[in-house]
């Protein structure tokens, strides 16, 4: 497997552990690293990293599954909008299983009816709109500076093609202000961050420097055990050192300036709007709303929505679980009440959501 | 979400469509975005579908001899 075994020898996994202990010794006292991105969480519990890294290396989960920071507001517009006549609601597979206010969730929604698909790629949405003219095909737009490019490729290629029927509710989040949050954040101490592989392909490395002028270490990694233990090794030099940068471990997957044509085109579809995180609560231009130019496929546009009134989920701590404070095990309901076939929170449901991961590898 | 797998370039379509094989899987997966004019034979990864990025035979290889490095310096 090109590209990807390597990235799993065993020997260099050991030789760069013997480095991180060594790193880890001299550095002393306890360092705080976070993963920002859900598919770390995922990758560092499939493979069991976090047992393998020296007592004074923690390694907590950020904000990094767009399904878990999704606020319950914004699952609860989708169970409207899903709910509707005439509407053919798609969404990417994650979302399916999302409580909203009242434990509903699109798939309880579908098995009463409504019309939900699930789709791997948002451009399968084409075909939708195109067999089914009589509908309005609404796609969910969430994920982060990944996804929403694609989202607004379709929306361009829509537009070049006439299709009308067809809006995007968009809940798409930036990574950048969340991160401002938590570098803010008086219950944070974190000294490093693992900064995340896709996200990073399209945004490139500058658009993180503030966390070194905030004197922490940023290192954008990739997803396999190789290249974290890396990702974490580099980060304990920068912290021994003094000397904070954005450092690309991942360098067979970032350029340093980013994918260029990609976030070209997210900026003609998509501006910034201040979005609400679970968790994290409101953060300004840290959400993408359609540009007025594209209008006629905002689904907010197009549908009004009813007084909706939402809530937290009951007992959940997915919040402070999403911000870092605290951990699965700290949630009374985890494992419990709490379980991937009976998810109460969206840290459950998701498979890179940080309940869901500690439920499987810890 | 993020499937990072790299996929080696089979063929590519008219409408800018890319078949890429991830290791004996094959998928479909579009090119509009990707940072690179793509070949087939070229590696990409991909995401939800599009191919988001061109890897650099030559930056992956200089990855590898740097952890090969690490290895070979073994002082411990
Ligand atoms: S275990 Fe369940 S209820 Fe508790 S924080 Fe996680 S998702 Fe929420």
């Amino acid at each position: 497997m090109k590209f990807i075994d390597e990235y799993r020898d065993p020997d260099v996994v050991k030789a760069l552990l013997r480095r991180i202990d060594a790193a880890a010794q001299k550095i002393s006292r306890t360092v705080t690293i976070m993963e920002i991105c859900g598919s770390h969480t995922y990758a560092i519990g499939r493979f069991g990293l976090r047992n393998l890294l020296p007592q004074n290396i923690r390694l907590i989960s950020g904000p990094g599954c767009p399904v878990c920071v999704t606020s319950s507001r914004d699952v609860d517009i989708a169970l409207y909008l899903a709910g509707l006549d005439h509407v053919v609601f798609a969404t990417f597979g994650d979302m399916l299983r999302v409580p909203g206010t009242g434990g509903k969730s699109l798939q309880k929604k579908r098995a009463a009816g409504a019309d939900v698909r699930v789709v791997s790629s948002a451009d399968e949405c084409i075909a939708l709109a195109l067999n089914d003219p009589q509908k309005e095909i609404i796609m969910m737009g969430i994920g982060f500076e990944t996804t929403a490019p694609t989202i607004a490729a379709v929306i361009a290629s829509c537009r070049k093609k006439d299709i009308r029927n067809f809006s995007v509710f968009s809940v798409h989040k930036i990574v950048p202000p969340a991160i401002n949050t938590l570098l803010t954040d008086p219950l944070l101490n974190i000294d490093g961050f693992l900064c995340p592989g896709h996200v990073s392909t399209m945004i490139g490395a500058a658009a993180y420097q503030m966390i070194p002028d905030s004197g922490r270490a940023a290192v954008i990694t990739g997803f396999e055990p190789v290249d974290i233990l890396e990702g974490v090794w580099m980060l304990l030099k920068q912290i021994d050192s003094g000397r904070m940068e954005v450092a690309i471990q991942y360098s067979r997957g970032v350029k340093p300036e980013g994918n260029m044509r990609a976030m070209n085109l997210l900026h003609s579809v998509f501006e910034t709007n201040d979005a609400e995180w679970r968790g994290l609560g409101t953060i300004p231009a840290s959400g993408l709303a359609l540009r007025g130019d594209f209008e006629s496929f905002d689904t907010l546009n197009k549908f009004s929505l009813p007084d909706i009134k939402s809530g937290d989920i009951s007992g959940c701590g997915c919040g402070d679980i999403l911000r870092g404070i605290k951990l699965p095990g700290d949630c009374p309901l985890f494992k419990k009440v709490c379980t991937p076939v009976n998810p109460i929170g969206p840290c459950m449901v998701s498979s890179e959501g940080t309940c869901s991961t500690y439920y499987k590898y810890y | 979400m993020c499937i990072g797998f790299p996929g080696k370039i089979i063929s590519i379509d008219k409408d800018n469509y890319a078949i890429i094989d991830i290791s004996g899987t094959r998928r479909e997966v579009c090119l509009d975005i990707i940072d690179e004019p793509a070949d087939v034979g070229d590696y990409v990864i991909s995401h939800a579908g599009y191919a988001i990025h061109k890897i650099d035979p030559a930056t992956a290889k200089e990855k590898l001899d740097c952890l090969q490095e690490i290895i070979d310096n073994e002082i411990y």
